[in-house]
């Protein structure tokens, strides 16, 4: 008997609380009113991928080269590496890419090794491809020469 | 000959000509049938493996949405070469019933390289008739391909080189640690 008890007190309370919360719900109104949400935002322009000759200026020494021409047939996996298909130290004369530099060579401690690092075996995380998006403000900024 | 005999044969002629029609024209439907992309794909090790592959390539995507499907590339176009590829095909056959040697994405990765390299050599010997069925260096323009695409195809004409030599990986996943600049042509120039 008192088990029972118990377990209606609890059952009880708790559809009463989660009746509170659904009715909490459908009277909240929001400060925007009735406006739909996506309906007065600016529509976004879609920007094109540039593809330079001779790449693009650098703004600062060290800066990682940014990529002048289009990447989006290229894939990089643990399986296959797409970027170096032509930019390894086997295959960029013959292609004409410009070479890994030799920071892409050494491990954490400094050690050269034949093949790229694992540190840097993802290209996309320092380089990328640039987009025909103009500064929105003007900017006299002098890049690395 | 007797006026009934002479029709006898003529009716057997008609009846023979009208059930070749049929049973040649049933054959060819039959054929074609399996040259369909829902065909080849009804096999789990197509379907799982060089079809996820393709999924992302420009062969299957693209701007325009003209797409190839896998007959268009691997099953040569003209009579004669076709009924060829199609005994062939009989291998295929005997590797998915009988041998069972691809049937998890493991053991099909483990013979990537060597199934790959069945077809680039197949492509090779036919001056990849397949990628010319669509492709045509005559009708490049240059002007609207990218700089590097344009002096490579260029480079191709004048050299003779095959669409295959330089375009492995094109609609299929190279196979795990495979530098398509080994097999490439003009590698010798300066080795690296």
């Amino acid at each position: 008997m008192k088990k029972f008890i118990t377990t209606a007190a609890m059952a009880v309370s708790i559809l009463l609380l989660s009746g509170n919360s659904v009715v909490a719900k459908e009277s909240v109104a929001s400060l925007r009113g009735t406006q739909d949400l996506q309906g007065q935002s600016l529509k976004v322009t879609r920007k094109k991928l540039v593809s330079q000759e001779g790449g693009f200026e650098r703004s600062y020494k060290q800066q990682p080269p940014m990529i002048p021409h289009k990447i989006d047939k290229y894939k990089i996996n643990l399986k296959n590496n797409g970027c170096l298909k032509c930019h390894s130290k086997k295959n960029h004369k013959k292609e004409k890419a410009p070479m890994l530099g030799e920071s892409h060579f050494l491990t954490r401690d400094g050690k050269k090794l034949d093949h790229v690092s694992s540190r840097r075996y993802f290209c996309n995380q320092c380089h990328a491809p640039q987009v025909d998006a103009n500064p929105l403000v003007k900017n006299e900024f002098d890049g690395l020469k | 000959m007797t006026s009934g005999q002479k029709k006898g044969t003529f009716s057997v002629l008609l009846i023979g000509i009208i059930l070749g029609i049929a049973l040649w024209g049933g054959f060819n439907w039959a054929m074609e049938l399996t040259n369909t992309e829902e065909f080849c794909i009804s096999c789990h090790e197509m379907r799982d493996n060089p079809y996820e592959d393709l999924q992302e390539t420009i062969h299957f995507t693209n701007r325009t949405g003209v797409r190839a499907t896998c007959p268009d590339c691997h099953v040569p176009k003209e009579w004669i070469h076709k009924i060829v590829r199609k005994i062939q095909a009989s291998n295929e056959l005997y590797h998915h019933f009988i041998v069972k040697d691809v049937d998890t994405p493991e053991k099909f990765e483990a013979k990537k390289l060597e199934l790959a390299r069945h077809v680039w050599k197949a492509m090779k010997d036919t001056d990849s008739r397949e990628c010319r069925n669509c492709h045509n260096f005559d009708s490049m323009d240059f002007e609207r391909q990218e700089t590097r695409s344009a002096d490579r195809h260029e480079e191709a004409i004048e050299k003779g080189y095959t669409c295959i030599d330089c375009h492995k990986g094109i609609a299929h996943e190279l196979p795990e640690g495979y530098d398509p600049g080994e097999d490439a042509p003009g590698g010798d120039e300066d080795e690296g």
